[in-house]
């Protein structure tokens, strides 16, 4: 069933049934076993971004669970001091690699972004699928190395000299390079396609002051995506060949410097912080706009703060690094510019509070993650305004005190906002309506568990508890403490446990959904739950900043896209007029292949520095494949072409 | 068309075939060329901050030999009058421009690629050496990969441009890989001073 227009849902036409079905027939996706790995629509791609990531939060959770069991009591044996480095290694860098960047960012974006500007696929949709498919293999070979007693255990940004060849010998570090290296090529072909598909293709009359919040933060997310990661990819190279290719860079007995590699990766590490929280703060105006039944306050000031958010995270990679010893000015200005990003931050909340204070508020389980970030994320913010400033930031430095902070800014930031999130699109995905009762369960055992297990460590901190050590003797003072952390943690495990039943239990027997459940604006909820694999029967267009709210009883609708083809229609990046028509490539083996290809080379790096260079024929052999075009399709297209003058 | 009860906003008239702005693909190399271009500022960035570091510079070695890369750039410049010609062609759909400049092109490519390879024996320095080194040779593979990628599309694309595949689309392909060529060429420049000419005005 799908709805033919932006508001109603009135029975089709016979012909609009005949055009669903011709839609249909030229947008679905390939079945079997061989169809799988061909699959290019984006509500395809971002489930599988969902599923994979969940999965890897939920690997990365059992094991600070097992480091949890460790410290619960005093000079524990559970795990080895190496298999708590590893544990520790591997439970932050999946979390930030694995699962934050690619949920918060690649799945989120991929799956709603072409629904909420109301296109018919993402720009690049094969890229889409390599970029995913590099992502998967990527996790794969971390984890693969793990169960071989070669899991990174440096730490999650592997400083050197610890992770450079002298002191860390083996392959440990070498793979944690190579993730970087998969994760990040993944991350940054999403952030293209997001650009491209946010700024070429937005349904006509969405013009930039018309973009739906949730989509502003998810472009500029990706904008910093474009220059931050490089920044990783180059230190984690470098890392790479110093320890593999036999280079100098962070050799100081040869005029390499071991600070160069922190430069590199606190330019894209700051800025991850707030790719990992913009989508979040995008997810909290979309569901406070929804549920209040009101436009956001201060639509311009909610987009200038994500923009100006954008721009400060490159301003403050250094304090970092407050304890390395650079000069004073240095440090007082990167306070300086560390305390500025309160005030966008600040902004935010304010415009958030008065669309609560002016609307009708609608309290359901989505409301209530999106309050828990509130409390949760402020709190984040205030420590984060301890820890900007130099004399507390050496106090503090390298103890739990940090690790408190960054966990009330992280879960703060993405988890609450995320979970609002798969609560809030839930009935769009499946079409199914998750259970109230057990959601609002799971919120509170999770806001109960997470301030349980976090706000202690602010204490143990303070009194002296330094990070990343795998046990501690039982005088210190810090042993009931971590009891307490460990109990919160079984609170956060039931939580998850209990989310993932309900999704379970819904699946099977929840309330159908209907097009729009929420009653809410954008175009997402314009069409049928789940979606087609053509998203909207009719193209939309847009009257207004929610386009459902806006839009005027007789809104037009797009007509006149070639039918047998997946085509779709460009607009203007300022005004969003109609430009242009593209054609969309269909489903493909070449990305999977390509994927394949990829990850050999990167994966036989890790021991050869010649297997990037071999790597690469097989890795061009397949591109082109990918690329080259099939004759019928180039036939139909000359035929048909119109040039632009 | 289908019956649609309601006003609609008819788009079968618009061009398919589009270029620069217009064109998806174009706008998808702009996002590539500032990931790559972002690369390569931070890279220049890390051999500034190493010599930052360093009493030296180039420690102990001479600076590279200039004879070879300024060839190079000699050539890289000049290739832009076929580059500008057939990227104009290919805009007014002329086959046979577009035909010979992408073979041109090729010959430009595997040119630069010849001179490369005596550039890097002109280095006068071993990656494996010193930081020095190794900055230096960086800078150097990550141009020389994309010269290398460049070359392999310009090649696939000639290739493709003498079947009877050629439509639209690959004009427009056409069109970008000279853009494509545009920053190869471009992105030379600030490395070229880089390594040829910064160690000898620092040096000073």
């Amino acid at each position: 069933m799908t709805s033919t227009s932006l508001l109603e849902t009135r029975a089709l036409s016979e012909a609009e049934q005949k055009q669903a079905a011709q839609l249909e027939y030229i947008w679905r996706e390939p079945t079997g076993f061989i169809g799988w790995f061909k699959a290019v629509h984006h509500t395809t791609i971002g489930m599988r971004y969902v599923v994979t990531a969940f999965c890897f939060f939920l690997i990365a959770g059992l094991l600070a669970g097992a480091m949890r069991i460790q410290l619960a009591f005093p000079e524990s044996h559970f795990l080895s001091a190496d298999k708590y480095n590893q544990f520790f290694t591997m439970h932050g860098s999946t979390m930030m690699f694995l699962f934050a960047v690619p949920m918060m960012f690649e799945a989120l974006s991929v799956y709603l972004v072409p629904l909420m500007v109301g296109t018919r696929n993402i720009a690049f949709p094969r890229l889409n699928a390599y970029s995913y498919y590099l992502y998967v293999f990527g996790g794969i070979m971390f984890f693969v190395a793990f169960f071989c007693n070669t899991g990174a255990d440096n730490g999650w940004f592997s400083y050197v000299p610890l992770a450079g060849p002298d002191f860390a010998p083996g392959k440990r570090a070498d793979f944690w390079a190579q993730l970087i290296t998969f994760t990040e090529i993944s991350g940054l072909c999403v952030a293209v396609e997001v650009l491209v598909t946010v700024f070429k293709l937005r349904a006509p009359g969405m013009s930039l002051n018309r973009i739906p919040l949730f989509v502003w933060g998810q472009a500029i997310v990706a904008f910093m995506v474009i220059f931050s990661l490089p920044a990783i990819m180059l230190s984690s190279t470098m890392l790479l060949l110093d320890r593999t290719g036999g280079t100098q860079f962070f050799n100081p007995a040869v005029g390499g410097d071991v600070l160069l590699y922190q430069h590199l990766f606190w330019w894209f590490g700051h800025p991850e912080v707030y790719l990992i929280f913009l989508p979040g703060t995008a997810v909290v105006s979309t569901i406070v706009a929804t549920f209040s039944r009101r436009h956001a306050f201060g639509y311009l000031v909610l987009v200038l703060s994500l923009v100006s958010t954008g721009f400060l995270a490159f301003g403050l990679w250094v304090h970092h690094m407050f304890a390395t010893g650079i000069p004073q000015i240095a440090e007082s200005y990167f306070t300086a510019a560390s305390m500025m990003i309160a005030i966008p931050s600040g902004a935010q909340i304010f415009c958030w509070i008065a669309t609560l204070a002016t609307g009708r508020v609608v309290l359901k389980t989505p409301m209530w993650w999106v309050l828990g970030f509130f409390f949760v994320f402020i709190m984040g913010g205030m420590t984060g305004i301890f820890v900007a400033s130099v004399p507390v930031d050496l106090q503090v430095h390298d103890t739990y005190f940090v690790v408190a902070h960054f966990h009330y800014v992280l879960i703060g930031g993405a988890v609450f906002p995320l979970f609002g999130a798969l609560t809030y699109w839930f009935p769009k995905v499946t079409g199914r309506m998750l259970s109230e009762k057990l959601g609002q369960i799971s919120f509170w055992l999770f806001f109960i568990g997470f301030n349980v297990t976090f706000f202690p460590m602010h204490l143990v901190g303070l009194r002296g508890m330094p990070r990343r050590v795998y046990t501690y003797p039982a005088n210190m003072g810090w042993t009931l403490l971590n009891q307490i952390e460990s109990i919160g943690y079984i609170f956060l495990f039931l939580s998850v446990l209990l989310f993932m039943g309900n999704v379970y239990r819904s699946l099977r027997r929840g309330a159908l959904a209907g097009p729009n459940p929420w009653l809410a604006g954008t175009l997402e909820w314009a069409t049928s739950s789940p979606p087609p694999k053509y998203n909207f029967l009719h193209l939309p267009t847009v009257n207004g900043r929610e386009a459902l709210w806006d839009a005027a009883p007789n809104q037009p609708v797009v007509a006149g896209l070639d039918e047998d083809c997946r085509s779709v229609l460009t607009t203007r990046t300022l005004d969003a007029e109609p430009e242009g028509k593209d054609e969309f490539p269909g489903p493909s083996i070449w990305p999977f292949l390509a994927a394949v290809a990829t990850s050999i080379a990167f994966v036989a790096s890790v021991f050869t520095p010649w297997g990037i260079t071999f790597g690469t024929i097989p890795i061009a052999i397949t591109m082109i494949g990918w690329f080259w075009p099939v004759k019928q399709a180039a036939d139909r297209r000359r035929e048909r072409e119109i040039w632009s003058k | 068309m289908e019956q649609v009860e309601r006003p609609v906003l008819d788009v079968s008239k618009l061009p398919t075939v589009n270029f620069g702005t217009k064109s998806l693909t174009w706008c998808g190399i702009i996002g590539m060329m500032a990931i790559e271009g972002m690369v390569f500022v931070l890279m220049i960035a890390s051999y500034f901050y190493l010599h930052s570091r360093s009493v030296e510079w180039p420690p102990h070695e001479n600076p590279p030999d200039l004879f070879w890369g300024t060839l190079n750039l000699c050539v890289f410049l000049l290739s832009i009058i076929p580059n500008e010609w057939y990227r104009r062609r290919a805009r007014v759909g002329d086959k046979r421009a577009v035909q010979i400049g992408l073979v041109v092109l090729t010959l430009v490519g595997i040119a630069n690629l010849v001179i490369r390879y005596f550039e890097l024996r002109h280095l006068n320095c071993d990656w494996s050496l010193d930081a020095y080194g190794s900055a230096v040779w960086m800078l150097m593979g990550l141009h020389v990969t994309h010269l290398l990628t460049d070359l392999v599309d310009t090649i696939v694309l000639t290739v493709l441009f003498f079947t009877s595949l050629v439509e639209g689309k690959r004009f427009m392909d056409a069109s970008e890989n000279a853009d494509y060529w545009y920053f190869v060429v471009v992105s030379w420049i600030p490395i070229y001073l880089v390594i040829y000419w910064a160690p000898r005005w620092l040096h000073a």
